[in-house]
């Protein structure tokens, strides 16, 4: 078994009005030198053989994050991949 | 006329749509989201709801669903569809309309009757509005924020592909209170607010919705009248 990482942003210049709002709790917390919060979202791809970055990267392309309004990274998890 | 109406797992308002459609004088056809075939429908509404539970982002399965190939074929040769509300949202996730939407910025699901300006009536859906008419019909959203470059905004507007605005409050913080708009040719229409549920007394805030089906009524007969499909002419 192998994985791959997806990591999926809101692009800088969209607001995050979940981040703002987990931003805005903080000072409950007695945090109160946290700037900005963002929030985005994780996705781990598990192939069956060996791990496919190709793959990986049109599948978040296409379906994972929208391009309009997000950004996305790609990774081998190794820790994963060495397990297997 | 035939007008299609599609159903996908987790749709809610397809009912009202076709129900909306047969009394402006349309012939509902339901279509269902695994069946690619559009039966011969002459227009297509994409209804609110939920489909596929909203996963991942609203919209963004059932783009991929074989009715959506169909549909996305059909709208270069000028077929009419209209995205209500999660149809907005997958016409965009299907860039069959730019921008995107998103969490209402308020974080609350927003429900009222909602007063709104048309900005566009020479889409195949509007025609039957006057330019700067304020209707009023339900709005009933999460993740109904429009948001878009500024480019992409800018060109919306200079091309009055804005189709209507929110006025009297913005619901969901939408840019530039951008409520619908319409692809370059005229034939894809994307609103969130739901005219399918002001078109009779008993149970809308208005009868203002059926504009909007009487709308593409209209534009179907001038079109088969003039011997071709709705569609880049109607700009």
């Amino acid at each position: 078994m192998s994985r791959v990482v997806v990591d999926v942003m809101l692009k800088p210049e969209i607001l995050d009005p979940q981040g703002q709002a987990v931003a805005n709790a903080l000072p409950r917390l007695g945090v109160t030198d946290v700037s900005s919060v963002r929030i985005g979202r994780r996705i781990e791809i598990e192939f069956a053989g060996e791990p496919d970055l190709d793959t990986a990267r049109e599948i978040a392309d296409k379906l994972l994050a929208n391009p309009v309004i997000e950004d996305f990274s790609i990774r081998l998890d190794d820790a994963v991949s060495e397990d297997a | 006329m035939r007008i299609g109406v599609v159903t996908f797992p987790g749709s809610l308002d397809d009912g009202d749509a076709a129900r909306a459609a047969r009394i402006a004088g349309a012939e509902p056809v339901r279509l269902w989201h695994d069946d690619p075939d559009l039966h011969g429908v002459e227009a297509v509404i994409l209804p609110g709801g939920f489909s596929y539970g909203d996963a991942l982002r609203c919209g963004a399965i059932a783009r991929f669903a074989p009715v959506m190939e169909t549909v996305a074929d059909a709208v270069q040769g000028g077929l009419p569809v209209l995205g209500i509300c999660n149809g907005f949202q997958i016409l965009c996730e299907a860039h069959l309309l730019p921008g995107a939407l998103t969490r209402n910025q308020h974080l609350h699901f927003r429900n009222r009757d909602q007063f709104l300006r048309i900005g566009s009536t020479s889409t195949v859906w509007t025609n039957q509005f006057t330019e700067g008419q304020e209707i009023l019909i339900p709005v009933k959203n999460g993740e109904g924020c429009f948001v878009a470059d500024e480019y992409t905004l800018d060109q919306l507007e200079a091309e009055g592909r804005v189709v209507a605005r929110y006025t009297r409050g913005n619901p969901n913080g939408s840019q530039r209170d951008i409520a619908a708009i319409t692809n370059e040719a005229g034939n894809v229409v994307g609103i969130m607010p739901h005219p399918e549920h002001a078109v009779e007394a008993l149970t809308g805030p208005s009868l203002d919705g059926l504009g909007f089906f009487t709308s593409v009524l209209r534009a179907l007969a001038g079109s088969s009248a003039g011997g071709q499909l709705a569609g880049g002419n109607h700009r």
